[in-house]
Formats: structure tokens, sequence, C-alpha cells
């Protein structure tokens, strides 16, 4: 009994470490002096001025397309680049498996200033393309750590049986073979969005100047204060994500790893 | 154990599609990407500004300003790491001893936070840390003395501890939950204790777990240059905001690259270890 509530209220203060900046950010947000030092009453006006922001809101603009094109682009790659990794033999396998897991293992400042070079060395010009390649490249190796447990448990029999009563290779594969990949493939795509979404080190050596993301454009407004806006920005983004989050997570029909990350934990 | 897996036949193969058409994108990809970028930092970190081959960039690292930056780096990490394995294995074993699916809740500690900008975060730890923040509100209105929190290494660790948690739980979990629960009862039905089977069957199971948490934290942690930009202030730089700095203001280049070069030794040595731990290759840290 002792043992169970030391438990609980040791998950509840990591919980709480983990939380405490973002309820922080919340309460800023509304809070109507402009430093972050003091309360200067509650107010609803960062929000209104959010949408005036047309820095900010470009800013979200160009993180979210980057996130959805990167994360589409690594889904494809990857999920190609995974099936034909399980048709390898030993070898070439641990090859590619290697190479995948260099990005995962790499410090992201070495990634970011190694592809920084890249760009420099091949004239190519900083700006929303050099962001994008660099999210790709760091979100392939995640789409191909999700789908690789789903190609493991994947019965080739059944693929045979499609073929054998008469289906296309395409037919089998799409109808057969596909939706058991699905769910991996949907939890690396969502978790490729997440990582792109988050990133600030790789984008602040790929970037051009006059292009920002939100990370980026943070990073330059902390020197000369956060406008309260990003607060009332960054609780919009957070409180849709936990709806949507609490949504798929408490419909009646148990539904499996179409939550980002949760492909991992199963394994 | 380990050699009677490797001795499992290995699952059937099979190719759907093309196996060359499948595999080129990804190919031209990593070699693009990855690794040509890899050897443009060796190029330049092996260079100088005439393109003639030279070690002194990356001989730098042993000059006062650097090597400092780079010991109170790795120390910094260090401690960190072992905070995060510290903080983490209890968690992981209450996690794993649960009977309920706890994904949701894995969710809700590792990927959610991520959707609040990491920047902001760890920017909103300054608030809390502040000498008019709200933990020194707290203290004074406890009237006890208030405490210097903010620009010190704590404060770093603290931030690095805050951001890279979740790379220690999710393994250590993961690892967890892989042992085979008639093998700790085992050990309980052969008269050992909590304590006895904790360190002699638990613990080391876990391990290929711990290994994969402590680099996934100690790279990161070694390697950043914004948590000690916005929790240690102006003062204190570490080796990352050495290279930061080389890159993007002083435009030195060739020694950001002889620099990068060396934390690129250490982050070697790291890969290296999760391999000898992880032979699948399968990559079981996220």
């Amino acid at each position: 009994m002792i043992k169970k509530s030391a438990e609980k209220i040791y998950t509840g203060l990591i919980v709480l470490f983990m939380y405490a900046p973002i309820v922080t950010l919340m309460v800023l947000s509304f809070n109507n002096s402009k430093t972050r030092a003091k309360w200067g009453g509650f107010t609803f006006k960062w929000y209104a001025a959010l949408f005036d922001n047309q820095a900010i809101l470009q800013a979200l603009s160009n993180t979210l397309s980057i996130a959805l094109l990167s994360a589409a682009a690594a889904t494809l790659i990857g999920t190609a680049a995974t099936l034909a990794i399980s048709g390898m033999g030993r070898r070439s396998r641990a090859v590619f498996m290697s190479v995948t897991n260099i990005p995962m293992l790499n410090a992201e400042i070495v990634t970011g200033i190694s592809l920084m070079l890249l760009f420099l060395s091949f004239g190519i010009r900083f700006g929303f393309g050099t962001i994008l390649l660099s999210h790709i490249t760091f979100n392939i190796p995640y789409v191909i750590l999700s789908v690789m447990p789903r190609t493991k448990q994947l019965n080739p029999s059944v693929y045979e049986a499609a073929l054998d009563l008469g289906a296309s290779r395409f037919q089998a594969f799409f109808r057969v073979v596909f939706p058991d990949l699905l769910p991996g493939i949907v939890s690396g795509f969502l978790m490729a969005f997440t990582m792109s979404l988050d990133d600030f080190i790789i984008t602040h050596f790929t970037k051009g100047p006059g292009v920002d993301t939100l990370s980026t454009k943070i990073y330059t407004e902390v020197k000369k204060g956060i406008k309260p806006e990003m607060y009332a920005l960054s609780t919009l983004i957070f409180l849709t994500v936990l709806i949507l989050l609490l949504l798929v997570n408490y419909r009646p029909k148990p539904q499996d790893a179409a939550i980002p990350g949760a492909e991992r934990t199963q394994k | 154990m380990r050699k009677k897996m490797s001795k499992k036949p290995e699952s059937p193969r099979i190719s759907y599609f093309n196996q060359t058409a499948m595999t080129a994108p990804y190919l031209f990809w990593a070699v693009a990407f990855i690794i040509i970028p890899l050897l443009m930092i060796l190029y330049y970190g092996l260079t100088d500004k005439s393109g003639a081959f030279t070690l002194v960039n990356v001989a730098a690292i042993a000059t006062a300003e650097h090597a400092k930056a780079l010991w109170l780096a790795l120390g910094l990490s260090l401690v960190s790491t072992v905070l995060c394995l510290l903080l983490a294995y209890p968690l992981a074993l209450i996690l794993a001893r649960r009977q309920v699916s706890q994904q949701s809740f894995l969710v809700l500690i590792f990927i959610l936070p991520m959707w609040m900008n990491f920047l902001l975060r760890t920017m909103a730890w300054q608030t809390l840390l502040e000498k008019t923040g709200v933990i020194n509100a707290v203290l004074s209105f406890l009237h006890l003395p208030a405490l210097n929190l903010i620009n010190t290494p704590g404060a770093i660790i603290l931030g690095m501890v805050y951001n890279f948690l979740p790379f220690m739980i999710l393994p250590l979990y993961n690892s967890l939950t892989k042992i085979d629960p008639s093998v700790v009862n085992a050990a309980y039905d052969l008269g050992a204790n909590g304590t006895q089977t904790f360190c002699r069957v638990i613990f080391p199971l876990s391990i290929p777990g711990v290994i994969s948490g402590i680099t996934m934290v100690f790279v990161p942690a070694l390697t950043t240059f914004v948590i000690s930009n916005l929790l240690g202030g102006s003062k204190i730089l570490l080796i990352g905001n050495v290279i930061d700095q080389e890159f993007t203001q002083a435009g030195n280049w060739h020694l950001g690259s002889g620099l990068s070069i060396v934390l690129m030794a250490f982050i070697l040595v790291n890969m290296v270890l999760t391999g000898i731990f992880d032979k699948n290759g399968e990559g079981t840290a996220l």
C-alpha cells in the first residue's frame, strides 16, 4: 500500500517536472504584462494579436509545410527502403542499418554543419529547399525504425497465397501486405512530423536569410525578448494536439499504434 | 542467451517489387545527404584555407579556451546522464510492472511535450529559475533565502536532464518490458530476495536499455549549444557553443570542422558501445 502510493508520488513528480515549463508558458500567454517577470492580470489580447502578426504566421506556415512535406517524403522513401532492406541478406542489411543509425546517433550539431557544408560546397541557395532536404534526411531513419518491426511480423505465405490465387504483384502487395504495414507507416509518419516540427539545431544551420521556422524565429527573438504572441501560439498548438490525442486514445474501439511512438513501446 | 538468438533461423525473406528500384532512392539519399556531408567535415577539418592538409584545426582543441569548453561539456553531460539514469530507472520499473497498457502514458510524457517548442520550454525554465522567478517567489513566501539559480552550471544540468530525460525513459522501459516475468519469478522461487533479484536478474537483463539510454542522453547533452545559451547566460561556453560560433559568427569553417571531428570521435566511441550491446542492429534506442 505504501509502496503503491510512493510509486504514484514518484510518477507524479516526474510528470510535474516535465510539465512545469509547459504550464508556465500557458500562464504567460494570458499575462497582461509584456515582461515575463511580472504578472499583469489576465488577458486574451495576445491571442487576438497573434492573428495580426504576419511574421509569426509566416513562420508557422513554413514550419507546418516543411513538417508535412518532409514527413511525407521520408515516409515514401523510408517505407520503400524498409521493404528492400528486409529482403536483403544479412550483411547488406547490417550496412544499411548502420547508415540509417548515423543521423539518429550522431549529434544534431554535426549533422547540421555537415549539411551546411554540403550545400555551401555545391552552391545550393539556402532557404526553404535546403531546410526541407535536411528534414527529410533526419526523418527517414524514424520511418525505417517504425516500419521495420512490422515487416518482421509479416507472413510471406499470405503474400504467396494471394499470388497463387491470381492477384497481380501490385494487388497482392497493396491489398494483403500493405494493410499489415500501415500502423507502422502511420506511426513513422507522425514521428517524423513531430521531429521536424520540434527541430531547431539542424534548421539553424541549413536555413537561409529571410526564411524562418517557429524554432529559428524564437531563437532570434530570445535575445530581444520573446513576443507574447508566441506563447499564445504554442498554447494553441499544444492544446490542439492534446485534445486530438485524448480523442484518439479514448475512442471506444481499441486502436493500435496510430500514435507516434506507440509502435516502439510495443516492441 | 545471445548465442542462442544468433542461431535462430532468419525469418524467410521475400522481395516485393524490384529490389533495386526500392533501394535506389534511399541509397542515393544516404550517400548524398549522410555520407558525403560527413566526408565534407573531414575534408574541411583537415585542410586550411588554401586547401592544404593540416592538423591545426583538430589540434586547436588543446588550446586553453577550447579544452576548457570540452571538459566542461563532458563534465556537465556526464552528470546529466547519470541523473537521467537515476531518475528514469525507477519510473521505467514502475511503468513496466503495471499490467495496464502504459502506451498512452508514455506518449503523454514523451511525445506530447515536443509539440511545445523545445526552445520555448527551455526558456520557460528561465522564468522559473530567475532571481525574480517563480521558484524564488515561492522561497521568499516561505521566508527562505533566495537562491541564485539561473546562469549557473546547475541550471544547464537541469536543462539537460529536462530535455533528455524521455530519451532515457523509453529505452529502459522497452528493455524492462522484454524481460520474461517467469525468469523473475524463478529467481524468487529459488530464494532470492527483492534486492538480489534486482541486482542479479533484472538489472543485468536491462543493460541494453541502459546503454541505449546513456547514448541517447549523452550525445545531445555533450554537444548542445542551445541549453547552455539559454540557461547558462553568455559566460559559460560549452564545446557546442564554440563550434556554433565558428560557423555562424566567425565564419571559420575549417576550425569549426576540426573541432567537430573531435566531437565525432566521442560520438563514435558511443556508437561502437551501442553496437556491441545492440546485436540485432535494429536500434532499440527509440
